[in-house]
């Protein structure tokens, strides 16, 4: 990772320059003649003039300002950062499946549908659902679509009166976000101290109004919640139903199914399990997957199969639908990705994902805990990933563990998830992937040894971290209230322009 | 192929450091109740060559047909450079920039980015991007609902002349949450909102307008005029925009003929897929979302800003978090927690790359080649335009006859003629939408309009 600093693009800007080869050519002043005055723009947008070198050059020297999985280990927990493979980026790039215009027949889609159709056969079959849809297109939309449906059943029912959602305390903030877009409220259950589910508080809070529980299994504190068949049944028995949020399947992939642990319905998201790329915070993908008595709800479209031929399903086919979640088909190059990663998987690939994914997370608890770490759960396994709490050494060291996340940047680690789930004090949820090799894993403890042997010995080492990284701790508080979301030429800034 | 790097001696040491016996054991608190015997319904796995053989012989499936079909997603030139840099490892494997020290490069892309987008809008801020131009309308629709706090109806005008798939989209995405979508009927004359159509709705609660400009049909509304109205009776106006159209035509924030206090939509939306993004079946995309800065509280997703390090020097870092899901939950402006980050690492390349000159250049070349192609199209007998005012870069042109086996023979010619809008429009008869950009050549025009004369004549002789 570079450390130099690289100053705005607009900044290099010359007026009159450009990457002039990469235009079409001038088609002259009549070519818009026929565009009303009034409708016309005046003055032209602020856009760099720049040549096709400098962009480059730009571009690349912002790219090696960055972590990312395929130059540093990123332990991120509840992310499942596992390695992007190369070839499912080369194969969903070929060039006909990139001119595929998204409302071509679908006579000229054959192809492109065979995968789509094939992807939801795969997912159905490893979430054991009877019906998928792939558009939604990140993991909080297919929480959305799942919320929707659900309201959808429920009101189809004419059981106009379920409008609660209960979810644990320990929940991802989006699952109490995604209710509230769906008009539901939120009801909050606590977990016990062994990070499962309070029976007697869930059973205590369904009732005539719940719509529907909403759980990740393993659960956002890295255990599996083992009483499940009972909280399915509790909210099943009360008239609500379950939803899966597929944030943590990589840790029973080919193992055990949401279907068979009683879900309704579950989103997945491809960028976790099925390896496909963050890409700076996007595009996700988060296919639903429900039982039966769900599917006519799903969100459009559908692929569906009329005897060889593969076919959209459209508003004539399930008049129910919550409808569309997107113009066209989500984010078809992801779902393409996360086939091409399926494939290469195949049966016996699933299960293995899940069995070392979970052998280094508990590798990494069993040595973490040698190194003098506190696990949040130490009589339980972890799942693919873990909690250590920093609660004593934030008491004794007066290091946090932002501190720690900070310093394990100097050590060419991406930080785990902090403060994150809210309910452990001082945490690092750390989720390694099965992508990652034992020396990884060794060079990893050490860091984190040696950033508590810092701490005691100099402490103002790891609160000033990071000390390599391109910029130090930045100033969160003054971003948000002297707010410079733009760029503007030099003299306007409040900020001396980088050097 | 599982990428999985243990070997046999790995395996063994960590088994032993944890004290268990085999991996196997390691799943020891699911209940052997719910345990799955064997994964049916998957594939044997394939190499990667094989994979690649099998994609290979997918993608040749469908071909590389000749489209005219725009409706949305338009297929513009995409320089090499774009690709090239979006797929670097460095921003194509990046988690969100959470860890601003370790993200500095893509959360500086994505302040370049929001610089770009709020001029070519007209806007003071943009957020780091939404899922498609589809979902950005709904979302747009919910803040304005949150924004304006002097009407309290959630009722949103929406013309019929909006995509329609975008109205569909802001129904699913907005709907549970109350608000009330009201269809606002177009002149099928003259394929765009008529003057005085708004009229009706005077004196009444409105929360919200949206306007699509050029409108599905690619008519030009009159903007300032429906602003005007807009902004004299507090109602919020929501532009929904093509972003290659913003080279040539007035930008969301100027729109209306009134001071210049006083004007200009509040919240602009469209799909960014023009800048720089291919085709692919429709995604992924990005949807972009700029705003006037009084709204900048009620704006979801991301938002990069600039601020100082500890030493005093400029950095990056996603700001105004308080409005997120991961803080407010609950009680946040949405439950949006990605940006199309890979999408707008693109359209930032591919928008330095273009330039105001460049970025003029195409958008005046593919409005060029469309009335080439409208003209050609409309010297074959049985074709008319059929709307006679101002378009840009698309149009509908009626057919003396029904539309769906008239593309079909076409399609068998390796051509994709447009969008039939039958479905959609029934009230404007056989009618196709076309578009054509800078990548069409007039030969490419020329053999879609003999083709349209021959399937026409096959189709009146049989």
């Amino acid at each position: 990772m570079s450390t130099r600093l690289e100053k705005p693009i607009f900044e290099y800007s010359v007026p009159g320059r450009g990457a002039e080869d990469q235009w079409p050519s001038d088609p002259g002043p009549a070519a818009a003649a026929d565009l009303p005055a009034s409708l016309r723009r005046g003055a032209r947008p602020c856009l760099p003039e720049v040549s096709e070198l400098e962009t480059v050059r730009h571009f690349t020297r912002l790219s090696q300002l960055n972590f990312s999985i395929d130059t540093h280990f990123y332990p991120l927990g509840s992310c499942t950062m596992k390695y992007n493979p190369k070839a499912c980026n080369q194969y969903a790039m070929l060039p006909e499946l990139l001119a595929r215009h998204p409302l071509s027949p679908e006579g000229l889609g054959q192809g492109f549908l065979a995968c789509m159709y094939e992807l939801q056969e795969m997912l159905k079959a490893v979430t054991g659902m009877q019906a998928v849809a792939l558009s939604p297109m990140a993991g909080a939309q297919g929480e959305f679509a799942g919320v929707a449906m659900i309201r959808a059943y429920h009101r189809a029912r004419g059981d106009l009166e379920r409008n609660e959602i209960i979810v644990p305390e320990a929940a991802h903030g989006t699952n109490p976000a995604t209710a509230t877009m769906c008009g539901c409220v939120v009801r909050e259950v606590p977990v016990d101290a062994e990070g499962d589910v309070e029976l007697d508080a869930l059973k205590a809070a369904v009732g005539p109004k719940t719509a529907g529980i909403m759980l990740t299994n393993p659960s956002t504190l890295g255990v599996f919640e083992r009483r499940i068949e009972e909280v399915a049944h509790t909210v099943h028995a009360g008239g609500g139903l379950l939803y899966y949020d597929g944030a943590n399947l990589n840790a029973i992939l080919g193992k055990v199914r949401p279907g068979d642990m009683g879900f309704d319905v579950v989103h997945i998201n491809l960028h976790k399990t099925f390896s496909t790329p963050h890409g700076g915070g996007g595009p996700g993908a988060g296919p639903v997957g429900v039982s039966a008595r769900l599917a006519p709800f799903l969100p459009l479209p559908i692929v569906g199969r009329r005897g060889e031929r593969y076919c959209w399903l459209t508003e004539r086919d399930l008049p129910q639908s919550i409808g569309r979640l997107s113009a066209f088909m989500g984010n078809a190059g992801v779902l393409l990705r996360a086939y091409i990663y399926m494939r290469m998987l195949g049966r016996e690939g699933m299960a293995k994902v899940s069995e070392y994914a979970t052998l280094n997370a508990n590798y990494l608890l069993a040595q973490l805990t040698r190194a003098g770490f506190d696990a949040a759960y130490p009589r339980r396994r972890a799942t693919h990933e873990l909690i250590v709490s920093l609660k004593r050494q934030a008491k004794e060291l007066g290091v946090t563990a932002m501190d720690f996340a900070k310093r394990l940047l100097d050590h060419g680690m991406h930080a785990p998830t902090t403060y994150f789930p809210l309910l452990v004090p001082e945490c690092l949820l750390i989720e390694p992937t099965e992508t990652e090799s034992k020396a990884t894993l060794d060079a990893f403890v050490a860091a984190m040894g040696e950033i508590l042997a810092e701490a005691a010995k100099e402490p103002e080492r790891v609160t000033g971290a990071p000390h390599t990284m391109p910029v130090r701790r930045l100033d969160d508080v003054r971003a948000a209230k002297q707010l410079d979301l733009t760029w503007k030429p030099i003299g306007a800034h409040a900020i001396p322009p980088t050097s | 192929m599982a990428f999985i790097p243990h070997t046999r001696e790995d395996v063994a040491a960590m088994l032993a450091a944890i004290g268990v016996g085999s991996i196997e054991q390691l799943f020891d608190e699911i209940p052997a109740s719910l345990r799955l015997a064997a994964l049916a319904g998957v594939p044997d796995a394939l190499s990667e060559m094989e994979v690649g053989r099998l994609m290979a012989e997918r993608a040749s499936l469908d071909g590389r047909p000749l489209c005219f079909i725009g409706a949305g997603a338009y297929e513009h030139h995409i320089p090499a450079a774009v690709w090239a840099i979006a797929t670097r490892g460095e921003f194509y494997s990046a988690y969100t920039p959470y860890q601003a020290e370790a993200s500095q490069g893509t959360l500086q892309l994505l302040y370049e980015y929001q610089t770009m987008m709020a001029s070519l809008t007209g806007m003071e801020v943009s957020n780091a991007s939404l899922y498609d131009g589809a979902s950005a309308m709904g979302e747009a629709c919910l803040m304005a609902v949150r924004a304006n706090r002097r009407s309290r109806s959630q009722r949103i005008l929406v013309p019929t002349t909006v995509h329609p798939h975008y109205r569909r989209t802001a129904a699913a995405v907005a709907g549970n949450q109350g608000l009330v979508f009201e269809e606002l009927p177009y002149c099928t004359e003259e394929g765009c909102i008529p003057a005085g159509a708004l009229d009706r709705y005077d004196g009444q609660d409105i929360t919200a307008l949206v306007i699509q400009q050029p409108n599905f049909f690619g008519r030009l509304e009159d903007v300032d005029a429906l602003c005007d109205w807009a902004r004299a009776r507090n109602v919020l106006v929501v532009a929904v925009v093509n972003p290659t159209s913003l080279a040539l035509l007035k930008p969301p924030g100027q729109w209306g003929s009134r001071g210049a206090n006083n004007k200009g939509a509040d919240i602009a939306v469209g799909e960014g897929q023009p800048l720089g993004v291919p085709l692919s079946s429709g995604g992924p995309y990005f949807g972009f979302m700029t705003a006037r800065m009084e709204h900048v509280r009620q704006m979801p997703g991301r938002i990069a800003g600039r601020t100082v390090d500890a030493a005093g020097r400029a950095g990056f870092t996603l700001t105004l978090q308080a409005r997120e899901q991961h803080i407010r939950r609950a009680k946040a402006t949405s439950n949006i927690c990605t940006n199309q980050g890979l999408l707008v690492t693109a359209a930032a390349v591919y928008l330095s790359l273009m330039g105001p000159a460049g970025l003029e250049r195409v958008a005046a070349a593919s409005h060029a080649r469309t009335r080439e192609l409208v003209a050609a199209l409309t010297r074959v007998p049985g074709v008319r335009r059929l709307f006679s005012g101002p378009v840009f870069h698309e149009e509908v042109i009626a057919l003396d006859r029904p539309v769906a086996p008239v593309l079909e023979k076409l399609a068998a010619r390796g051509i994709l003629g447009g969008l039939d809008l039958t479905e959609h429009y029934p009230e404007l008869g056989p009618a196709l939408l076309v578009c054509a950009t800078e990548i069409k050549t007039s030969a490419d025009i020329e053999r879609y309009a003999g083709a349209l004369g021959d399937c026409l004549r096959e189709a009146r002789a049989a």
